[in-house]
């Protein structure tokens, strides 16, 4: 019986913090990619959130993006949200948010070590027990035929906090 | 240890065909999920379930484009409108897909990175299990090089 859902790596932030969770040698065995973060970034001024970001294989151009967001007052909607220079993930917790509390995020890469170019899905939440929290449904494209082999996130302000997790799992279809 | 997620079925077109099917879908998991890779001309999917093309479907979604969000439904037409989107990819999740008793939801979310984002909440008025599902693109056809991929989650 096949096995289907496996884990290839798992991050967890230590003391201290960090500026980027990497993976990196990622195999071209499976068919899809899915990763699944808790994260919260260290950046404390004002009470917003954090954007996190994503580079596949070191490429910092050939991006797009397309997002629907709501914050509990409206619902909006924006693109390109970095220029192209890297794919727009979500929006998740950051210093000055209510403590304890991780942004959920889940991204999922079809047909990553295929010839085409590359389009991820992805879901992410803030949650903040206030009157605003973000949540973000993201279609991404990365226009680039090259198989994924390594995965870069960080945010675009503050660092990833202690506790902060990042899982990376491979799906095969046979 | 158990095994959870299995792949059931996979394809990938070598030609232009006017929709896809998923037939033949075995009852013995909890819920079903269908990856859908194509990044053919702009449109969305609607779906059919076990060849029912009557005004049984009812949709509700919320999208963005890039400039604004909204939100839209349908109601009792004969395919799931709306559901899922390309270039890019479709994720749809069947939950509970067999059984006898409820009438079938299923939860889809599409991925164009360069038209819009889209998530859509179905039903399908009969409570009869779902045995085949039939994806065809609100305009168009499926072209060379489209991934199709269902895959079996079992609960225990």
């Amino acid at each position: 019986m096949p096995n289907t859902f496996i884990k290839i790596a798992s991050v967890t932030v230590g003391s201290g913090g960090a500026s980027s969770i990497d993976f990196t040698s990622i195999p071209s065995t499976y068919t899809d990619l899915q990763i699944l973060i808790s994260s919260r970034s260290s950046f404390s001024t004002g009470n917003a959130w954090a954007g996190l970001k994503i580079r596949f294989n070191s490429s910092t151009s050939g991006y797009t993006d397309r997002a629907v967001a709501a914050n509990g007052s409206s619902a909006f909607s924006f693109s390109d949200t970095y220029g192209g220079s890297f794919g727009f993930i979500g929006d998740v917790t950051m210093g000055s948010n209510t403590a304890n509390t991780f942004g959920n995020t889940s991204i999922y890469c079809p047909s990553y070590a295929g010839s085409q170019n590359k389009s991820y899905s992805s879901d992410s939440v803030q949650e903040n027990n206030a009157t605003l929290a973000q949540s973000d449904l993201v279609a991404g494209l990365l226009s680039n035929t090259s198989a994924i082999t390594s995965i870069n996130l960080t945010l675009n302000t503050g660092n990833f906090v202690q506790y902060s997790t990042a899982t990376l799992y491979g799906i095969k279809n046979s | 240890m158990p095994t959870t997620y299995e792949p059931i079925a996979t394809h990938t077109t070598s030609g232009t065909v006017s929709n896809y099917t998923f037939s033949s879908i075995p009852s013995t998991y909890t819920d079903v999920i269908m990856v859908i890779a194509d990044l053919g001309s702009d449109t969305s999917y609607k779906i059919n379930v076990n060849g029912d093309t009557g005004t049984n479907y009812s949709s509700t979604f919320v999208y963005g484009d890039g400039s604004s969000a909204a939100s839209g439904r349908g109601s009792n037409v004969s395919a799931a409108p709306t559901v899922g989107r390309r270039p890019g990819n479709s994720i749809l999740q069947f939950q509970n897909y067999a059984n006898t008793t409820t009438y079938k939801t299923f939860i889809s979310r599409g991925n164009a990175s360069n038209h819009l984002v889209i998530s859509t909440v179905s039903l399908w008025r009969s409570t009869a299990a779902i045995n085949s599902i039939t994806v065809t693109p609100e305009t168009g056809s499926f072209g060379s090089g489209v991934t199709f991929t269902l895959y079996g989650v079992k609960s225990a």
